[in-house]
């Protein structure tokens, strides 16, 4: 890689990097065990199992994460054809320079920068009040699909495009329409982008706070339906910490149950790239 | 590639549908209810009796501060707005119904050595004239002022007993929900806050550290918002934009009635005269 | 390759599909102005700046406040996360150790996936408290500063080691070759040659900055005012949104909106920025 043999007399600089580094690693060492700690003595079988009392004060969660992954399987269904639909269209059928395209590219570069609290303001001016579809999972949901749109579109794309030109060669040499190519070898080729992907989007879902609390709201019970609203799990950390005197234990755990659902989305996602690497593609 | 995505799909409509199917089979009644904050806590203990005895119907309770309320009930948005005050003239298009009554009061840290407030302290403490504990008998510490952010009629209530102008408060710190206040409060032993009495006594409850201060020598008793002794006190109302009817009128007959005095005394407010 | 009939049924829907994303755009812009429009004709532009304070319900519309505190919050931020995450890219592929720098980098990257309230909920309940043992009332400018320089540091340290990671390796070798310090590569070769690409990648952590919402109003202290100092509370831009949307209407519900399209200006402007300095990236 780009190891370089060191000089005599860097000894400063080198020194500086490292400072810069350590302090960095403790710092978030410092975050991360404090979340631990506090999390860890009050996370428990009931925590996960149980609705939440006392402004959740004390009880547990279900509730909230079933909201949760509610909210987070509304938007990647919203969100997936959309963006399947845009990559294929981006990477197979778009010349890099047709007027289409870079309106396109343009729109989701644009997307890709929205405050997620401007979402916020738009789903509950559009999906909650205009559509009517109030405070709501499918709200919440909706907003984030419009939210992951620009990452997901890019992980598509990008596996779409690391399918070798032969095999498209190949598939046109023999006959193949583009949508009998695209079905059986270049989506199947791209399938570790599409897992990725979700992964990716469902990371970003299940993080977002300020889009949420205008569309899928406060309500703490368990959900009947979508067009009930639901607490994801860092409004409820956000409400613990900001709202309920006693609250921080609960918001301690609340918040280490996050970091530990998207440690395994990371994890997860880090290994299916690293696996489809090995295999000669590269995103 | 293909099955892949559709097997997602149909999964994923496995995990929604016996949710839809469900909720066709025995629909249930949305109650909606939106507004003030200080009512928001109590409705919702009232709703989730309500919903025991009559479990076709489900009471939805968002909080957002009277104004809310009022606006929310005026468009339709909600069945049932909370106002945590009187309606004032321009706003007697809407029906309102007590069902309890409140005060709004001081509180300080548990741990601050200050008894007690004269109004004028009070007022020179907000306007930033008093910016040291020291002043008013505590000990050398800087005093951080909370106050409410606007559209509360916690905020509204509190300016006009004590005759202060919105624009000459100098806070420190702003805040929403009387719990967000009391959790502020509780985490900085030299603030200063006003909330709704009934949360704050359900805290100082919970073993929150705080304290209630008398206002005008009055102190916030149950007994003397009830009495009408204590200065600052005000009806919890619902409100509705035409008259109630259905289900509608079954909760607010059910709010006002017996069955939830005790409730409404455990939340520290007073109940209906009986 | 001559499409057939069904590809161009396929291509059809994909266009349909693709546009999408640009409706998204135009909803979010047509719904801003919408609801933005009513105030924006009866008071315009410039009351948002002239008024005397912040008081929506009596007519008051002063943002200037607000913009003074995101503008603040974010470029300190971004003052003290550009440099620690332009180092921290070089320390990772330059000076730290194999094993250690893959480990090192895992780390970045799972630190760039922890929510923001997570960030907030640790600002509250110790930065917060430690910042008022120093100075009352600790939720301070200083506060959002720290948690939103944590915060972004992550993001930006990975676009710069990504930057720094597409400079030619040949360059590197040859410098390398011609008896350059590991130091002098650094500074001479590498950072000059991935400056653009760093530049972008700290303009678009800067669009994050101005953004970001909720860690910044956990530990603020959201008074609307113009802090004299860094002890002082302020208030975002997006935090005001955040806390007053709940009860706003009429006008103070158009103000708002009105913010949130001065928010968006703002990130387009830094996209637009960062884009055309991309286009003009260059290694070969």
């Amino acid at each position: 890689m780009n190891r370089l043999a060191p000089a005599k007399n860097e000894g400063f600089a080198g020194f500086v990097l490292w400072s810069v580094a350590a302090f960095i690693v403790a710092v978030f060492a410092w975050l991360m065990a404090d979340i631990l700690i506090h999390g860890a003595a009050q996370i428990s079988w009931d925590f996960l199992s149980t609705a939440p009392e006392k402004a959740g004060r004390r009880g547990g969660i279900l509730p909230i994460l079933v909201s949760t992954l509610l909210i987070m399987g509304v938007c990647l269904l919203a969100a997936l054809p959309i963006a399947l639909g845009t990559a294929i269209l981006l990477a197979e059928f778009t010349p890099e320079k047709s007027a289409f395209g870079r309106m396109v590219r343009r729109a989701l570069d644009v997307l890709a920068g929205v405050p997620s609290i401007v979402f916020g303001l738009f789903g509950n001016a559009f999906f909650s009040v205009y559509l009517g579809l109030g405070f709501s999972i499918l709200s919440g949901g909706l907003t984030l699909a419009c939210m992951i749109l620009p990452l997901l579109i890019r992980t598509l794309e990008a596996g779409l495009r690391a399918n070798p030109a032969r095999d498209r060669l190949a598939a046109a040499a023999l006959g193949l329409s583009y949508g009998a190519s695209l079905r059986h070898i270049l989506l199947p080729g791209a399938a570790p982008a599409l897992l990725a992907g979700l992964l990716l989007g469902g990371g970003r879902a299940i993080a977002e706070t300020a889009a949420l609390v205008y569309t899928s709201g406060y309500v703490d019970r368990m959900p009947g339906s979508l067009l009930d609203s639901g607490r994801a799990l860092s409004v409820h950390i956000f409400d613990l910490s900001m709202n309920v005197p006693g609250g921080d234990q609960n918001a301690y755990a609340s918040a280490l149950v996050l970091i530990v659902l998207l440690f395994i989305v990371n994890v997860t996602t880090a290994g299916i790239v690293s696996r489809w690497r090995k295999t000669g593609l590269a995103i | 590639m293909l099955k892949i995505l559709l097997l997602f799909w149909v999964l994923s409509l496995q995990i929604f549908l016996p949710q839809h199917t469900h909720a066709a089979g025995k629909e249930k009644t949305h109650l909606v209810l939106t507004g003030s904050s200080t009512v928001a806590p109590l409705v919702s203990e009232i709703a989730r009796l309500f919903e025991d005895s009559h479990p076709e119907i489900q009471v939805d309770v968002q909080s957002g501060g009277s104004s809310r309320g009022i606006a929310d009930a005026r468009r339709g948005l909600a069945e049932i707005g909370l106002v945590s005050r009187d309606l004032k003239e321009n706003e007697k298009d809407l029906k309102a119904f007590s069902i309890a009554f409140d005060g709004i009061t001081i509180i300080l840290h548990r741990d601050n050595p200050v008894k007690k407030l004269s109004n004028a302290e009070i007022v020179a403490i907000y306007q930033g004239k008093i910016k040291n504990w020291e002043k008013v008998g505590g000990h050398d510490a800087p005093i951080t002022v909370i106050n409410k952010s606007a559209g509360h009629s916690t905020l509204e209530l509190f300016t006009a007993y004590f005759k202060l102008k919105s624009t000459e408060i100098h806070p420190d710190v702003i805040i929403g929900d009387n719990a967000q206040g009391i959790k502020t409060l509780s985490g900085n032993p030299d603030a200063i806050a006003y909330v709704s009495i009934g949360a704050a006594a359900l805290e100082a409850e919970l073993g929150t550290p705080i304290k209630l201060l008398p206002v005008a020598n009055i102190s916030p008793t149950l007994e003397n918002v009830q009495n009408g002794r204590f200065p600052i006190r005000r009806p919890l109302n619902l409100v509705t934009q035409k008259k109630p009817t259905g289900w509608v009128l079954r909760f607010i007959q059910f709010a006002r009635s017996k069955d939830v005095r005790a409730v409404i005394q455990e939340q520290y407010f007073v109940p209906l005269p009986e | 390759m001559s499409p057939c009939r069904s590809d161009r049924n396929l291509v059809i829907l994909l266009r349909l599909l693709s546009a999408v994303s640009g409706v998204i755009v135009l909803l979010i812009i047509a719904f801003l102005l919408k609801e933005a429009l009513p105030l924006f004709q009866t008071i315009g532009l410039t009351r948002f700046f002239s008024d005397a304070s912040w008081h929506p319900t009596e007519g008051r519309f002063n943002i200037r406040p607000m913009l003074a505190g995101s503008f603040l919050i974010s470029f300190g931020a971004m003052g003290l996360a550009a440099p620690l995450a332009l180092f921290s890219g070089i320390f990772s592929l330059y000076y730290a150790p194999q094993k250690g720098a893959r480990f090192y980098q895992g780390l970045i990257t799972l630190l760039a996936g922890i929510p923001s309230v997570v960030y907030g909920l640790w600002g509250l309940l110790v930065l917060v408290p430690l910042i008022r043992k120093l100075q009352a009332p600790g939720a301070s400018l200083l506060a959002g500063i720290l948690i939103l320089a944590l915060m972004i540091l992550p993001t930006i340290a990975l676009n710069a080691h990504a930057a720094l990671l597409r400079v030619p390796q040949a360059l590197i070798r040859g410098a390398a070759a011609l008896g350059l310090s590991r130091g002098q590569i650094v500074k001479r070769v590498v950072l000059p040659l991935a400056l653009p690409g760093i530049s972008t990648g700290i303009i678009l952590g800067a669009g994050r900055a101005i953004g970001e919402t909720m860690a910044v109003l956990m530990v603020a202290g959201n008074v609307v005012q113009i802090p004299e100092s860094l002890f002082d509370p302020v208030r975002t831009l997006t935090a005001n949104i955040a806390l007053e949307m709940s009860y706003a209407l009429g006008d103070h519900r158009a103000a708002l909106f009105m913010s949130a399209l001065i928010l968006m200006a703002a990130v387009l402007v830094l996209v637009v920025a960062a884009e055309s300095i991309e286009a003009k990236t260059v290694y070969e």
